[in-house]
């Protein structure tokens, strides 16, 4: 692995002011945890609270039920429509969808959209502390004060029911019926955009029916030009045509054979397929709300493409730092943790090298959703805009999406894809959307649309 | 929901005769149901009261992010309920054996919440009645306003932690004889220590003449004790009028102030709004002394269900069963904080020091370890002892008063902390401290404590509504200030203001070298939101 301290050096040699490096240094140290994991290392006890103890789950065993929205839920759709209304009545609105859990067992990512909402109030935010702070809670044993007990790698993806290998060769993730649902509403919204015909193509498993096939002798609807040909053939091989010049139809020997119809038949249809890139920036500047942002909408577009075009739309998995890897499946993809430096440059690499490898440019539209907070350690994307370049000359849309921190604006990343022209030049395959932290859910919505649209 | 078989109910009337004889008090009556997963679903949004009153967010998946525990006051799934007849739950297939040990832990809650001073406000009432009968009023406005129940019950909810629970219930330990006059009170509260200044021993010297002047003329005392104050202290007496026209303001109560104040709700239109605001400040009021008696009431639970699962006579066989779930629920973590084992232990140690008498004076003056640990007066006042500690104590005073070295020392207790290390990218988790100081502030800090904020009408511009949050060294949730103001705001009638604190994580510059890296520090700041329009906007101050 690159050592990002070296790499932060090398930078550093060529040129880097204090302020920028400042903040690098502060990105590496790793800052805080992201809620949205809830992997916890060798002691699952250190985070749970005293309130977290209770009579049926420690006397009677009975765990928490976690609550089957769908049974007494009102669809998607009416609640939805609730959110609108208190819009329309003066108030923000609450309910957010594209949140995840996972309670599928062995290995299996399950994707259930749930529902969610919080009940804001006053309270203490426990979580402010010194970034390289831990916070503290009790323990008992064994140790000299100062002695360490136990250690969590900071990035670390947890061998939890739900996780593990994660999807095997031609197994689909499964789906919750929320997530269809949502996949569905969100459809009526969106559609994948440069859809072309390419190469090796994939059957829909679905059919269209269609008078195509012919059958002689018998049928539905008689295809008068062809059997016209038939007679023709018949009647010269058996020597009635003499001159074919001077053709007459009243002499033609007619068998019964020669009459060809057509018949209604199964016919397999079939559409270019498409494979679709996630990128997903994971560095430390990302902790918090901008991770949130950035893989609430991912889990929007994934269970639509989901929906809308199961089994004709693939999906890979990339995550990001100083460099790039690939990971088997959406719940390693949404649930890894932040630390590390940025360079956005390593995952545009990273997918160029797979296009490449597997020649995936000729057989697949290829679309490529990165998501970012915009900090880049590379500072003029001397080394992104090649890449970038590259990308663009095979796929059909690339969607950037800058999720900004409060106070900053026109980060690295929006800076030098507006300076390269590129988003100007070729509106049609590259777009940006950027958005603040504190987006809405409407707001993540509209970029899907802004980048897809 | 079922009720549980009489096989299974007549176990558990005679775990009552026993729980009664070792000095447990509880009423008579109590309802025990068989809760299945389903039940589970539909009672845990309702607190495990099945009469609470419908509202759709209880319908979602809440989201408990950061500080799970600071969000409700109170667990979702308790198996005691604290109404009259306490209602409990229980799995439909527990073993008898089982059924006993849940039943003396039941029996512990009961007589906790039927005995301990922070429940007095909950004694006089059924709150599950209270509660069918809010759910009706809440239903009904929902027939006639539609929608607009549910936005008033969601304002309502973002705010009910910032209750008067104390001040609720200092009132009921008043006794009527200790009333005093008006005059009384202003003389020493406030015209003595806030206008004055006196020194301490001024002060209390004053006490103790007005003391003598009601011991020496019982009727007359008062009269001719303020007859030498108006000469001493002329301008008292025009001060007191002053004082009295003003009007005394809620200060810590802003739900209470917001149904008082508020020109908004006022309005006759308005009116409704009211109703649903008692019931959900009466709800959280009720739930409040739950959450501040955790540690205490799982401690005192186990303590019984061990103490009289033992000597049962009717469970002969079964010992090693009720080892296995016993050590489960009790047993000290190695990292983390399990309230039954942490409650458990200190009641033990404390009916130990009642035996012993380690409670007295003679005790405390001795400062030599050994002769501390030798100590043994054979006082046998340990029941005693504890049942007072029970009545009286919440879960603060309970860990800051009885969390001492030897209690730590005893049972091995740490503070655990966890820690970056930047070269490895690895946490640590390491031990960080075994001095008792550290391991009871840890665990103080723990604790449920929601934010002090206090209404300042004085500082607010006209109409509007200022709040300022006391400091304790905790920001708040800086994601849910905007929302919440929108409630209150809309609750108000008018623009609303919240001063209060924010961490500034200055990163320290300097040596970049990796040893000398100093730590960096949190600065504090304070600042004030301002929700004018549902428009949020913060300045430095």
């Amino acid at each position: 692995m690159k050592d990002p301290e070296k790499y932060l050096e090398q930078l550093k040699a060529k040129g880097l002011d204090p302020e920028r490096e400042a903040r690098f240094r502060e990105e590496l140290a790793g800052a805080r945890e992201i809620s949205v994991s809830d992997r916890r290392g060798p002691f699952p006890d250190f985070s749970r609270g005293l309130y977290a103890w209770h009579d049926l789950a420690v006397l009677q065993d009975q765990e928490r039920v976690p609550n089957p929205y769908q049974l007494h839920m009102k669809a998607l759709d009416e609640l939805l429509e609730r959110d609108r209304q208190r819009e329309k009545d003066g108030f923000p609105r609450k309910i957010r969808v594209g949140r995840l859990i996972k309670p599928g067992k062995g290995g299996k990512g399950k994707i259930v959209v749930v529902p969610s909402t919080e009940e804001e109030k006053f309270l203490h935010d426990p979580t402010i502390r010194p970034p390289g702070e831990g916070g503290s809670t009790g323990g008992s044993g064994k140790g000299e004060e100062g002695e360490v007990i136990g250690e969590q790698k900071v990035r670390e993806t947890g061998e939890e029911p739900g996780q593990g290998p994660g999807q095997g060769e031609g197994e689909a993730h499964e789906m919750g019926a929320s997530a269809y649902e949502l996949g569905r509403v969100l459809t009526e919204q969106f559609q994948l955009p440069n859809l072309k015909e390419k190469g090796k193509k994939r059957s829909f498993t679905r059919y269209i029916y269609d008078l195509t096939d012919r059958n002689r002798g018998s049928g539905q609807v008689l295809d008068k030009k062809a059997t016209l040909r038939k007679i023709v053939e018949t009647n010269i091989s058996l020597g009635n045509l003499p001159d074919p010049a001077d053709m007459d139809p009243t002499r033609f020997l007619i068998s019964p054979r020669d009459k060809v119809y057509r018949i209604f038949s199964q016919e397999k249809d079939y559409e270019p397929q498409a494979m679709v890139f996630f990128l997903r920036d994971y560095s430390g500047s990302m902790a918090g709300k901008v991770t949130e942002l950035v893989a609430t909408q991912h889990v929007m577009i994934y269970s639509w493409l989901l929906y809308q075009y199961a089994g004709q739309v693939e999906s890979r998995f990339i995550l990001h730092d100083t460099e790039a890897k690939e990971v088997p499946d959406f719940d390693t993809y949404y649930n890894s943790r932040v630390a590390g430096g940025t360079e956005v440059a390593s995952a545009y690499k990273l997918v160029n090298e797979i296009v490449e490898k597997e020649n995936l440019a000729a057989d697949y539209n290829i679309y490529v959703f990165h998501g970012t907070d915009g900090d880049d350690w590379d500072t003029g994307g001397d080394k992104s805009i090649p890449e970038l370049v590259k990308i663009l000359t095979y796929v059909s849309r690339m969607g950037v999406t800058i999720a900004e921190h409060a106070g900053t604006q026109w980060t690295e990343v929006a800076r030098y894809l507006e300076n390269s022209g590129l988003l100007r030049d070729k509106p049609d395959l590259l777009r940006m959307d950027i958005m603040h932290e504190d987006a809405e859910e409407a707001r993540v919505i509209e970029g899907i649309k802004r980048l897809i649209s | 929901m079922e009720l549980i078989n009489q096989h299974t109910k007549a176990i558990m009337e005679g775990c009552k005769e026993r729980a009664r004889a070792a000095g447990l008090s509880f009423t008579d009556e109590s309802l025990e149901y068989i809760v299945t997963n389903r039940d589970l679903i539909e009672l845990s949004p309702k607190v495990m009261i099945p009469t609470l009153y419908d509202y759709w967010v209880h319908d979602v998946e809440v989201l408990r992010g950061k500080g799970e525990y600071e969000l409700y006051p109170h667990n979702p799934y308790e198996t005691v309920i604290n109404t009259r007849p306490p209602i409990s739950f229980y799995n439909d297939n527990n073993p008898d054996w089982l059924n006993v040990m849940i039943f003396y832990h039941v029996l512990g809650h009961i007589d906790f919440f039927q005995n301990n001073l922070y429940f007095r406000h909950t004694w006089e009432y059924d709150f599950t009645g209270q509660a069918l009968s809010d759910k009706r009023v809440i239903a009904k406005l929902r027939a006639e306003k539609g929608r607009w129940v549910d936005y008033i019950l969601e304002f309502a909810r973002s705010i009910d932690n910032l209750v008067g629970y104390h001040d609720e219930l200092s009132p009921l330990f008043m006794a009527p004889e200790t009333a005093t006059s008006s005059r009384l009170d202003y003389y020493f509260d406030t015209f003595l220590q806030v206008e004055k200044k006196l020194p301490v021993g001024e002060y209390l010297k004053e006490v103790a003449r007005y003391n003598d002047a009601i011991a020496q003329n019982r009727e007359e005392g008062e009269r001719i004790f303020f007859a030498e104050v108006t000469a001493k202290y002329p301008e008292m007496e025009a001060h007191f009028a002053k004082s009295q026209n003003v009007k005394r303001v809620e200060r810590r109560d802003l739900m209470k102030f917001l149904i008082e104040n508020s020109e908004f709700l006022a309005r006759d239109e308005n009116q409704w709004m009211r109703s649903v605001l008692e019931v959900v400040r009466k709800t959280s009021i009720f739930f409040q002394p739950q959450i501040r008696t955790k540690i205490m009431n799982e401690g005192w639970a186990s303590y019984w269900h061990e103490k009289l699962f033992l000597v049962d006579d009717r469970i002969k066989g079964h010992e090693v069963d009720f080892a296995r779930v016993h050590a489960g629920v009790t047993s000290m973590p190695r990292v983390g904080m399990n309230p039954y084992a942490l409650g458990m232990r200190l009641m033990y140690q404390l009916k130990e020091n009642g035996d012993k008498g380690k409670t007295g004076y003679e005790f405390n003056r001795l400062s030599d370890r050994e002769e501390r640990k030798r100590f043994d007066a054979a006082s046998g006042k340990g029941d005693e002892y504890l049942f007072k500690i029970r009545s009286n104590y919440c879960d603060y005073l309970f860990i800051k008063d009885f969390v001492d070295q030897e209690f730590t020392d005893r049972y091995d207790l740490f503070v655990t902390g966890k820690r970056l290390d930047p070269q490895r990218m690895v946490w640590q988790y390491y031990v960080k401290s075994r001095d008792a100081n550290d391991y009871r502030d840890m665990v103080l800090a723990s604790l449920y404590h929601p934010p002090y904020i206090e209404i300042a009408p004085e500082r607010g511009e006209e109409g509007m509504l200022y709040l300022v949050h006391h400091f304790e060294g905790k920001q708040l949730v800086s994601e849910y200030i905007a929302n919440t103001m929108v409630g209150i705001e809309y609750l108000w009638g008018a623009p609303v203001q919240l001063e209060t604190s924010e961490a500034v994580i200055e990163q320290q510059r300097g040596s970049a070298g990796r040893e000398g890296v100093e730590e960096p520090e949190i600065t504090w700041q304070r600042v004030v939101y301002t929700m004018k329009d549902k428009v949020l906007s913060r300045q430095i101050l």
